[in-house]
């Protein structure tokens, strides 16, 4: 799946970046003041304990959330000024998710799960299908592309997920705890397949995780604490 | 993947659920179906009215009868075609829970003045040769199974005696509205009989029934009729058929709007039960909602999910119900033929079952439009797992 991606460009900026939410009467920060760069073919683990506030990022980076305070630019575009159906729009065409749950919907089989960011494109049927043939292959499960979720073991079921992410050849691919429910095996997998999609495919990766060794797989790990960037570890 | 295939299979994901939501709606749709029929029944012998006849009776009321002297008199009245009259004879056949309108009638203007009662030729000119022939309606002549030539012999109310006629036609309706449940006979024969044994009642009509030239000129005939017999000892009330009819009508017009409120009262209860259907679905996928706009998927797609999926419900149960409110009426119909002889399913209550079916649909989808639309991404993501 070829990336229009430069190398060395920076994919994501974040600066001086706030977010906090509301519990009750109080407002609780989440995030305080985070500024940080993402080169374009980086894959960057986020780590840090329960309630650090690296779901917030990530989702804030994926466009799933609004900052307090502060810039986020996705490949020279600050999607912190943007509207709700503006964002809607730009996430369809950059950014792929990969969940804890691989959030694939039961109802629809392996191939129609993967076609789905592909029906908000003007892709036609035919290319439609070529597309998601070509991810099912990437995630080797294309004699399984007719099962529905429920027939396929979890580790497939993210492997269909990532080939949703990956289907509609986003700039950025953001993963939250994408092996938290794999046994060890299937995460490996999972991880393996993540690694190649950046290495052979040049894809930004930015992946939230509480497992050291996934973590590894990464090329950078940045680690939150409290809400604050406390290290940058090349 | 088609849009539609995604709103079945999900309607389908809750198999009982949407089954016993079906099976609500097809209930509701079939009771709204006969309620209206109902009533459009209770209106049959008004929308069946002619507007080319006038019906005069007793100004006082219709209990008490006109002298046969004004026969002539109305005939010479200006835009008046023909006349013809009938008496209630309420009698009763065989036991009083088998009941059918009876009339006397002086048949050679009644039959000229009502051609939807189809007679063929034979039978009509037998019946009007014996004056103790009678016609019925082939409804009624199927339900007591009457044939040509039987004896049959009424108890008299209104009347009293036992009188014996001989079946001498079965009239067909000449439209799907005419009523093919009534009992005719001879007002001569009646007559006859009352000079015999109650003089005083004799030479008396119930009503008057007047063909008019020009339609268009019912309402200055009704007055001149009327005002031929202002200060008469019987001055007559003329109207046109239709409003004769309504007259009746209105008498029950508490029981008729009863119906009419508890017929939308079903679809509001259906209404309700969709609603709460869609609201319980819609609450267990807000996360998959909520994966769908991460995708970039709007609120508009989110809403033609919910919206459809509650329609496809509401349309699906609608359609069966539909199906089947004509074999239901067809059954209600014969078992209550001597109470409504017209029960014809309307047109505009098969529009009508759709029209709601849409609206139960579209506004049971609202509320749950509503929360999916309102429903932040990263929320909904956190109700899943």
């Amino acid at each position: 799946m070829p990336s229009t991606i430069l190398e060395n460009q920076l994919a994501v900026s974040i600066r001086n970046v706030s977010k906090s939410y509301q519990r009750g009467s109080q407002m609780v920060p989440v995030l305080e003041d985070i500024s940080f760069d993402i080169k374009n073919g980086e894959f960057l683990a986020l780590m840090g304990p329960s309630g650090s506030g690296k779901s917030t990022l990530l989702n804030l980076i994926a466009g799933i959330d609004s900052v307090d305070s502060g810039s986020i630019v996705v490949n020279d575009v600050d999607i912190a000024s943007m509207s709700e159906s503006e964002l809607a729009g730009w996430r369809s065409a950059h950014v792929g998710f990969i969940f804890q749950f691989y959030n694939l919907i039961p109802v629809l089989t392996a191939f129609e799960n993967i076609e789905l960011p592909l029906l908000l494109t003007s892709l036609s049927r035919r290319e439609r299908r070529e597309h998601v043939e070509a991810a099912l292959e990437l995630v080797t499960l294309t004699d399984r592309m007719e099962h529905y979720p429920s027939q396929l073991s979890g580790g497939q079921q993210q492997r269909v997920a990532i080939a949703r992410a990956i289907v509609s050849d986003p700039t950025i691919l953001v993963a939250d705890e994408p092996t938290g429910d794999l046994d060890r095996v299937s995460a490996e997998e999972i991880l393996g397949l993540m690694a190649r999609l950046n290495s052979d495919f040049n894809k930004t990766i930015i992946m939230v995780t509480h497992d050291p060794r996934a973590a590894d797989k990464a090329r950078i790990i940045r680690h939150l604490e409290k809400g604050v960037l406390t290290n940058a570890l090349p | 993947m088609h849009f539609l295939k995604l709103l079945i299979r999900n309607a389908l994901r809750h198999r009982l659920r949407t089954a016993l939501t079906i099976v609500g709606i097809t209930i509701a749709i079939l009771a709204f179906g006969l309620l209206r029929t109902v009533v459009s029944a209770w209106y049959a012998g008004v929308n069946s009215s002619s507007s080319s006849r006038l019906v005069t009776r007793n100004a006082i009321s219709l209990v008490f009868s006109l002298p046969i002297s004004y026969l002539e008199r109305m005939k010479q009245v200006e835009g008046v075609k023909e006349v013809s009259y009938a008496n209630w004879f309420g009698g009763i056949y065989i036991s009083e829970k088998n009941f059918f309108p009876n009339f006397a009638i002086e048949p050679r203007s009644y039959l000229e003045l009502y051609p939807e009662f189809y007679l063929p030729a034979e039978q009509k000119r037998e019946f009007l040769l014996d004056r103790k022939a009678c016609i019925a309606g082939s409804k009624l002549a199927d339900r007591y199974g009457w044939k040509i030539g039987d004896i049959i012999t009424l108890k008299g109310t209104i009347f009293p005696g036992t009188w014996e006629f001989v079946l001498r036609g079965i009239y067909k309706g000449a439209e799907k509205s005419t009523d093919e449940s009534q009992f005719f006979f001879h007002w001569a024969y009646l007559n006859e009989t009352l000079r015999k044994t109650i003089p005083r009642r004799a030479d008396q009509a119930g009503i008057y029934i007047i063909g008019l030239k020009n339609p268009m000129a019912a309402a200055e005939t009704s007055l001149a009729v009327d005002a031929a017999f202002k200060n008469s000892l019987a001055e007559t009330l003329t109207e046109t058929e239709k409003a004769f009819q309504l007259s009746f009508v209105s008498m029950t017009e508490a029981i008729v709007v009863a119906i009419r409120i508890v017929s939308y009262v079903v679809i509001i209860i259906i209404m309700a039960v969709v609603a709460n259907t869609m609201a319980m679905t819609a609450r267990e996928r807000i996360g998959e909602y909520a994966i769908f706009k991460a995708m970039g998927f709007r609120n508009y797609h989110i809403a033609g999910m919910i919206v459809g999926e509650s329609i496809f419900i509401s349309m699906t149960g609608c359609m069966v119900g539909i199906l089947l409110t004509f074999p239901v009426a067809e059954k209600f119909g014969k078992e209550m033929g001597q109470f409504f002889p017209i029960f014809i399913i309307e047109r505009s209550t098969l529009y009508l079952d759709i029209v709601f079916c849409l609206l139960v649909g579209l506004i049971a989808a609202l509320f749950p439009t509503w929360r999916a639309a309102r429903i932040r991404i990263a929320e909904g993501l956190r109700r899943i797992g």
